[in-house]
């Protein structure tokens, strides 16, 4: 029998190019060599996460939000509102504004799916859910794409890390971009080698972003560091599409965000002692929050 | 490569934090738990990182949806206050400046309508994933992610070996087990954590029929 675990990029596209299936293919492959749900389980399972982060985006655009310091709330409307004359364009305005939206939702207490984790769970249900939207993508295509991008995640955590308080946001808002970027990049007939690039420039973008939350929460920058992720991963699945490739292989990438998360100080992994977070403003906020209630 | 698709994509959770949001909920769920679901009293004291951003995290609020038996997925868990005001329970949440060995601690005190009370520390070590480190003074580590049946018994020979073939004879699966123990021969505590519950007939012969037994409950 065949094993179809992958723990790296070029694992990956061998058992893509060996069985001829793309990237989401091979991922169900590996969850099912777990042995703990078969096709149709975890087909269950992903439309549920589907359907949770359809929800999350229609809830942080069409209700009122108000994250629980009061920082945030209302900024996912405003950029939707302004789609049509951002110099972006309204799709990808509306791509961004999904993903500040979801983001939006989960500081105000909100059901979410990690993904990866809560902090930058705004990035692939933006991407996927809209673009899907835009271009009448069906609900299967949908979940493939979570797949695919559930596969690029799996290699990142396993080489490096997928968690703010150990690489920073590039582990973060990185990983989510580089995950997006490859779904993406699937969904719009792209090859395997294509998404790798995808994700591979996606983290590339943001290597050494640091993670330096206000008051440590999950408000400040990170909203916007998901809108950022958002336009990240669709810029590279463009490239990646147009032809253009990586320089440096994805794995090496990979490798290189794990370092560069080694390196980085404690202080910008989480701790909120740098970076903005020890900027007077935050500073004052962070006294603000703590005399509440 | 051990971890699932659904560890990346996943989990389906209340933000905005998966230690300092779903994992309190854990935490509370397992006072819950412990009491049957029927709590009389609660209280909470959340320590390091819960008690400096606890507040915007929700953790205070967090912890008490799951006292009240809320699960992390679920949109009530921002409402928990409301809830226990609702059901007339007064769950006071401090916030203490000690500085704990794990940053994301909590020590949660509840009471069981049938009056049992259970002191216990959770910590939340990331992903949602939580820890509980001691209950009623005795020191512990389990999980709370499998049935778990927590035996309080002297510490003497024999005792392990009667309750595991009752479980045996339930055809009940262990999956993970450890003792713990304050001093020889003084009081001691075996976490049993099993791959299906342990209903509560079974209980009840451990802690009818077993010489030595002082209390047993089930997660």
């Amino acid at each position: 029998m065949i094993d179809y675990t992958f723990t790296t990029g070029e694992d990956l596209l061998t058992i893509c190019r060996v069985e001829q299936i793309p990237i989401s293919e091979a991922a169900i492959y590996a969850e099912l060599d777990r042995e703990e749900m078969d096709r149709q389980g975890i087909m269950d399972e992903m439309r549920k996460n589907l359907q949770v982060m359809r929800e999350s985006i229609r809830e942080g655009l069409e209700e009122q939000q108000m994250s629980i310091t009061g920082l945030m709330g209302e900024d996912a409307d405003k950029l939707m509102a302004f789609s049509e004359t951002a110099i972006m364009g309204p799709e990808l305005s509306r791509i961004v504004a999904a993903s500040m939206a979801v983001t939006e939702v989960n500081a105000s207490m909100g059901l979410i799916v990690a993904a990866p984790t809560a902090g930058a769970s705004g990035i692939l249900p933006g991407v996927l859910i809209e673009y899907g939207d835009t271009h009448d993508l069906s609900e299967k295509q949908l979940i493939r794409g979570l797949c695919n991008a559930g596969a690029i995640g799996l290699i990142i955590a396993h080489n490096a890390s997928i968690a703010g308080a150990s690489g920073g946001c590039q582990a973060e808002t990185g990983t989510a971009a580089a995950m997006a970027a490859s779904a993406l990049t699937e969904l719009r007939g792209g090859t395997p080698e294509m998404c790798l690039h995808a994700a591979a420039i996606a983290l590339k973008n943001v290597m050494g972003l640091v993670c330096d939350p206000v008051a440590g929460l999950v408000e400040c920058p990170c909203i916007k560091r998901n809108a950022i992720g958002a336009a990240n991963a669709v810029l590279c699945s463009d490239m990646a599409m147009a032809g253009i490739e990586s320089v440096i292989p994805f794995d090496e990438v990979v490798t290189a965000m794990r370092n560069v998360g080694r390196m980085m100080n404690p202080d910008l992994r989480e701790t909120a002692r740098g970076g903005l977070a020890a900027t007077p403003t935050a500073l004052k906020i962070a006294e603000k929050i703590k005399n509440l209630e | 490569m051990s971890i699932s698709l659904f560890d990346i994509i996943g989990p389906r959770m209340i933000g905005p934090s998966s230690s300092h949001t779903a994992g309190a909920v854990r935490i509370g769920q397992v006072g819950n738990r412990l009491v049957n679901g029927k709590v009389k009293e609660a209280k909470v004291t959340l320590y390091g990182s819960f008690a400096e951003t606890g507040r915007g995290h929700g953790t205070d609020t967090a912890i008490v949806a799951g006292i009240l038996g809320v699960n992390p997925d679920q949109g009530t868990v921002r409402y928990a206050k409301l809830l226990a005001k609702e059901a007339d329970l007064n769950i006071p949440v401090l916030f203490s400046n000690e500085e704990p060995e794990h940053p994301n601690t909590a020590k949660v005190y509840v009471k069981g309508e049938n009056g049992k009370e259970y002191t216990y520390v959770g910590t939340s070590i990331g992903g949602g994933r939580i820890r509980v480190t001691s209950i009623n003074g005795m020191e512990v580590s389990f999980s709370g992610e499998y049935p778990t049946l927590i035996a309080f018994h002297q510490d003497a020979p024999g005792i392990i070996s009667k309750v595991t073939s009752i479980l045996a004879l339930e055809k009940i699966n262990v999956a993970f087990m450890k003792v713990f123990r304050s001093e020889r021969r003084q009081g001691a505590c075996m976490v049993i954590e099993t791959d299906t519950p342990v209903d509560e007939a079974t209980r009840l012969r451990i802690v009818n029929n077993v010489d030595g037994i002082t209390e047993a409950c089930t997660l």
